[in-house]
């Protein structure tokens, strides 16, 4: 199985959502988060004083799928949150050793 | 005594004490999110000291018998006793001696409570509350009685002050810088970003400040008249045009219109025609207004050429505009808006209001600024003004008063 793990920009939340849904994907876990890339912060002025804002808001989006499914989803968010310019963010997946429904117990495929 | 001129002041008096509330939500919001309850717990705390202080002496130091030279007044009122028809110099028969002595102590409680706004984020409480006290006898007390008291030696001068722009404003602003000179800047000012944490909650303090602002300039007249209506309407004026100024300014130098620019703006506005509100035309006060929002945008931008620290610009808005205030009022005074005042330059008076009005302004800051020190050296060396490195970096809310004003809720058990 894999985790496949995304930082997005904040208002391509709802189209990645959609593409995902599109393809079956009916699970996933969003969280608020900051961060900098080669993007970079933003300025803010209170009183004349000008304060750096190195960190953007992002979205970190995390998705579990089955070995074979995990390409067909990469490319699914990657499309769907894409904007061409920067700041647009990451993908990347990674191997999960085991993944258990609470409710269940059921284990691996069966608990996705 | 006059029922309705009573009735008024009283008002006036509960509009003014409720200014100190909204200094605190104006302060809160512009400190970091670790220092909010520290700056608000000041300004609250100004409430409870200052007027067990006025009640028992202080009204009578300000508003009692000369003691003589119109320094000081006596302690012949002291407890609010002993009151009589009317205070010594007051004329008879308007708002009763009772109204205008709680009047006036909300006047105290928010020039104390406005010099926290240079020493967030850094002085201890107990050192802000022992300031607060010597500052009240050293430097409060005697410079209302000069200038508020008809028998003060400034007032026999022909200096027209209608509601403080010497003992409110400038008074807290150059106390302020004298505070922040001894108490040093904040750890890591002004290289660490130290921005605002609720822009929102300022705005809402200054919506308090500007209701209750009507009844600190208005409420001055002491009396339901037409120079209360004018106070009334120069105050409406004057901040409106502040609020204009200051987002004109920032327009202009390349910077953005900001929320915390249009408050301040307002704010500066309304501390400029404070002491001219009930001797200036509508239109003078719109003038005084403008002005003052520019003059006070430009002026809380020093602090970062000149290195002091004072937090939330006191100086630069209230002591700035206080004096500017002060010369406008050389200048645009009215005896037809106000027949007790004189003509400033503009209006055929010549120069002798002028005078007076520079005159009160170099004695007032040479007051504040001078005692001020001396007192907060003196606290320095003895209980320290500053709290430790550590506790100035974990926040004052915690360090000195146990609290978070924000918290995400686990906070474990009650310890017995």
């Amino acid at each position: 199985m894999k985790l496949i793990v995304a930082v997005i920009k904040p208002f391509k939340v709802d189209d990645v959502k959609a593409a995902l849904k599109a393809r079956g994907i009916d699970g996933m876990t969003l969280t608020e988060a900051q961060g900098f890339g080669r993007q970079r912060g933003h300025t803010e002025v209170y009183r004349g004083a000008e304060y750096e804002v190195d960190f953007v808001p992002k979205i970190r989006l995390e998705v579990l799928a089955e070995d074979d499914r995990a390409d067909e989803i990469v490319t699914a968010i990657v499309e769907s949150a894409q904007t061409g310019t920067i700041g647009d963010g990451k993908v990347w997946v990674q191997h999960v050793e085991s993944v258990i429904r609470v409710r269940t117990g059921e284990r691996g495929v069966d608990a996705l | 005594m006059n029922a309705v001129d009573t009735l008024w002041v009283v008002l006036s008096a509960a509009l003014v004490l409720f200014m100190t509330p909204g200094l605190a939500l104006f302060y809160g919001g512009m400190v970091r999110s670790k220092n909010v309850l520290a700056v608000m717990m000041n300004n609250f705390a100004a409430m409870g000291v200052v007027t067990i202080l006025w009640v028992v002496i202080g009204a009578s130091l300000a508003f009692g018998p000369d003691l003589g030279g119109g320094l000081l007044g006596n302690a012949s009122l002291a407890g609010l006793g002993h009151l009589g028809a009317h205070l010594p110099g007051f004329a008879q028969g308007g708002a009763s001696p009772m109204s205008v002595l709680t009047f006036q102590l909300m006047f105290a409680i928010i020039t104390a409570a406005l010099i926290s706004g240079g020493t967030t984020d850094r002085i201890k409480f107990p050192a802000f509350l022992l300031l607060i006290v010597l500052w009240l006898f050293c430097v409060y007390l005697p410079l209302a009685h000069w200038v508020f008291s008809p028998e003060g030696w400034l007032a026999h001068h022909g200096v027209l002050d209608f509601a403080g722009g010497t003992v409110v404003e400038i008074n807290s602003g150059f106390s302020t810088l004298a505070v922040v000179l001894v108490l040093g800047r904040r750890r890591g000012w002004p290289g660490e970003a130290m921005a605002p944490h609720s822009v929102p909650l300022s705005l809402l303090g200054v919506g308090i400040l500007w209701f209750g602002w009507f009844g600190f300039n208005a409420g001055s007249s002491l009396s339901m008249n037409s120079v209360a209506v004018s106070a009334f309407i120069a105050t409406q004026a004057a901040a409106a045009a502040g609020l204009v100024g200051w987002l004109i300014f920032e327009r202009a130098t390349e910077s953005f219109p900001t929320t915390l620019g249009a408050a301040s703006g307002a704010v500066a506005g309304m501390v400029a025609i404070t002491p001219c509100a009930g001797f200036v035309s509508p239109m003078a006060a719109l003038l005084i207004g403008g002005l003052a929002g520019i003059v006070c945008a430009l002026a809380v931008r020093l602090k970062f050429k000149l290195k002091y620290d004072d937090s939330l610009d006191v100086l630069g808005v209230h002591g700035v505009g206080g004096v500017l205030g002060m010369l406008m009022l050389g200048l645009f005074a009215s005896h037809a808006i106000n027949r007790a005042g004189s003509d400033g330059l503009l209006n055929g008076g010549g120069l002798h209001l002028m005078g007076a009005e520079l005159l009160a302004v170099a004695v007032t800051i040479g007051l504040a600024f001078g005692a001020t020190f001396v007192i907060a050296k003196a606290i320095d060396l003895t209980i320290g003004l500053r709290v430790s490195p550590e506790d100035e970096f974990n926040g004052l809310d915690l360090s000195q008063h146990a609290e978070s004003a924000y918290s995400l809720g686990g906070m474990g058990r009650i310890s017995s």
